[in-house]
């Protein structure tokens, strides 16, 4: 599961001896996340963004048990019950405002982790399983997020609900009926939130399961390096402890101050006001949108407006679906050997490409759903797609990568002795 | 946390840095002081973890409770509520008055006179939570046709707790006298809590 020249693990004092003996729990974070794991010594800063996930959930599940202590799901009290956690309840406020920037920020996190393993090819073999946990996590986050907003039971909450229920009332035949089945009714209502305050509580639990699973499969191979060259010797890797902790510790020290800005300065700004407005069942508010983290996704959802042999409604769900499920199959879609885009110029062109038309779709998730903003849409959702189908395969086929460095020692130092010493025997033979 | 690793790294474990031939180094006092600020910040975190299970302020605001109190005749007890317990006002006729003096405050078990439990000048109004000392239950007597127990005060029908007309323990479990909150008079409406 390791390099052959891990650290052991060899306790000193009697009772860390005896506990070793009967439950070999310290050994098991040392060898995870201790001197007992030796990583890549190149990691740069943008591999932080696993273990600022990991707090980000760790700090979600704390604060949302804690509101859940003040918090009623039902649809009578909800809203004040809300309302009580902000005004009554001691720090109720900064839990809340916690709470919901902690959302806002696991997603920022989240996204940039996944960009780095686009850039970096951290999906690639032997690391399929890897990137798969992580897709399943991510769906699981959307999911508990979608129904963490509905709560408050706010405007934005009402309407979210009936509009991404809605989505499943698009699938034929079935989709009515399912659609009233998730909801217990017609519309969002008492039976609704109670079920989704349910499954927000329980489906964190559930991440951190698929997390565990995703670190396990992490630490068989070990993390990819900026390089993407594999690990070759002991000069390659430093301990995590104390080097990572470290390197982790001060990207946690950055991130705070910024979450810690958003919470104390401007809590609300990823929010938006509707939503300190009750549910009211007979009033849409005159722009509906997603939480900023769903924009890309709400955009593609609303860049089909023609019929084409199936309704546009069901093309707008299948699309916005597709567009999370085509990453499952990216370790396949992408032939290149060659891991890193600091390797592949070609690759790292459309990496970028994809970040605009990214940075695009956000921009229109928000906009209001009239033209120019939904042949932009329309535009942006093409080129999503069209890199993951076709560039991406293509590419990797054409392409002629950079000459990779012989190890991670020798990109780092600029020379590595042993590679001189393989050349001359290669040489020889 | 000081000692992090026991890892074989140069920088960390030899001291060749060390030529002042001083004992701290740089990289010591890095740690300690960054250790130091995790750990003041941790507390600071907790600190609201720990008062946010506190009583919140719509329950505090509850936590006054004022009665009118010049409709009860003696004999008579109402029930009020404080902080969602029950409260016992009880305006005590002279015989029960007499019965409570009668009694030698030092051989009971919580010695307390009906004087201190009363207010000055309003002897015959005895103000007690309605929560036996015992565990908690409502003991019987305020009502007309309960059980007021051996001391013609109040009974507790859980544990078998005797308080008598001044709502002092006098048998059964119970360790204290019923509590007397704090409380004032204004005009004929007592103010408690």
């Amino acid at each position: 599961m390791s390099f052959p020249w891990a650290n052991h693990y060899e306790p000193q004092h009697p009772l860390m001896k005896w506990v070793d003996d009967k439950l070999p729990l310290p050994r098991l974070v040392y060898n995870a996340v201790g001197a007992g794991y030796p990583v890549p010594r190149n990691l740069n800063y943008m591999y932080n963004f696993g273990v600022l996930a990991g707090f980000c959930l760790v700090l979600q599940i704390l604060t949302g048990v804690i509101l859940a202590m003040h918090y009623a799901p039902n649809s009578l009290v909800a809203f004040g019950s809300t309302e009580h956690i902000m005004r009554d309840v001691n720090w109720g406020w900064m839990l809340r405002y916690m709470h919901a920037n902690g959302a806002s920020f696991f997603f920022l996190v989240l996204y940039l982790h996944i960009f780095r393993g686009f850039y970096y090819g951290s999906y690639k073999a032997p690391r399929e399983m890897i990137w798969l946990l992580g897709v399943v996590i991510f769906l699981l986050c959307m999911a508990t997020a979608f129904m963490g907003y509905v709560l408050p039971w706010g405007q934005m909450s009402f309407w979210g609900a009936k509009v991404i229920t809605g989505l499943f009332g698009a699938i034929p035949l079935v989709g009515e009926p399912l659609q009233v089945w998730l909801l217990g009714g017609y519309a969002p209502d008492n039976a609704a939130l109670n079920r989704f305050f349910s499954l927000h509580f329980l489906l964190p639990f559930v991440i951190a399961g698929v997390v565990i699973l995703h670190i396990w499969a992490l630490h068989i191979p070990g993390s990819t390096n900026p390089t993407g060259v594999e690990v070759k010797k002991e000069s390659d890797t430093v301990p995590f402890h104390p080097y990572y902790t470290a390197k982790d510790g001060f990207g946690l020290g950055v991130f705070l101050i910024i979450y810690c800005l958003f919470v104390f300065f401007m809590p609300n700004a990823l929010g938006h006001p509707d939503n300190y407005i009750e549910a009211n069942p007979l009033s849409t508010p005159a722009l509906i949108v997603p939480e900023w983290y769903f924009y890309p996704f709400y955009a593609i959802l609303r860049a089909f407006t023609f019929d084409l042999i199936l309704p546009a409604k069901l093309w707008g769900v299948l699309a916005m679906f597709a567009a999370i499920l085509v990453w499952f199959f990216l370790p396949w879609l992408d032939k290149s050997p060659v891991r890193s885009a600091r390797y592949r110029p070609l690759y790292r062109v459309f990496f970028w490409i994809l970040m605009v038309d990214l940075a695009a779709l956000f921009w229109l998730g928000g906009a209001h759903a009239e033209e120019p903003y939904i042949m932009f849409s329309q535009i942006a959702a093409a080129y999503y797609f069209l890199h993951f189908l076709v560039i991406v395969p293509v590419v990797s086929s054409i392409e002629r990568p950079k000459p990779l460095p012989y190890s991670i020692t020798e990109a780092v130092l600029g020379k590595d002795d042993d590679a001189q010493l393989d050349a001359v025997a290669a040489a020889k033979a | 946390m000081a000692d992090t690793t026991g890892t074989a790294t140069p920088d960390m474990v030899a001291p060749e840095g060390d030529a002042t031939g001083e004992g701290v180094r740089r990289r010591d006092f890095i740690n300690i002081a960054a250790v130091s600020a995790a750990g003041v910040g941790g507390i600071a975190v907790v600190y609201p973890l720990i008062s946010q299970m506190a009583p919140s302020a719509d329950v505090l605001a509850e936590s006054t409770t004022e009665v009118d109190v010049s409709a009860i005749e003696p004999g008579q007890a109402v029930k009020a509520v404080f902080r969602k317990q029950p409260l016992f006002i009880r305006r005590l006729t002279p015989d029960e008055i007499k019965q409570a003096n009668d009694v030698d405050a030092g051989s009971l078990r919580d010695p307390q006179t009906l004087k201190e439990r009363t207010k000055e000048g309003h002897e015959d109004m005895l103000v007690t939570m309605g929560v036996c000392t015992h565990l908690g239950c409502v003991p019987l007597g305020a009502a007309e046709g309960e059980n007021k127990g051996e001391f013609g005060g109040y009974f507790c029908p859980c544990h078998g707790s005797h308080y008598d007309t001044a709502g002092r323990i006098r048998k059964g479990p119970a360790p204290l006298n019923l509590e007397v909150p704090e409380y004032e008079f204004a005009d004929t409406v007592i103010r408690v809590g």
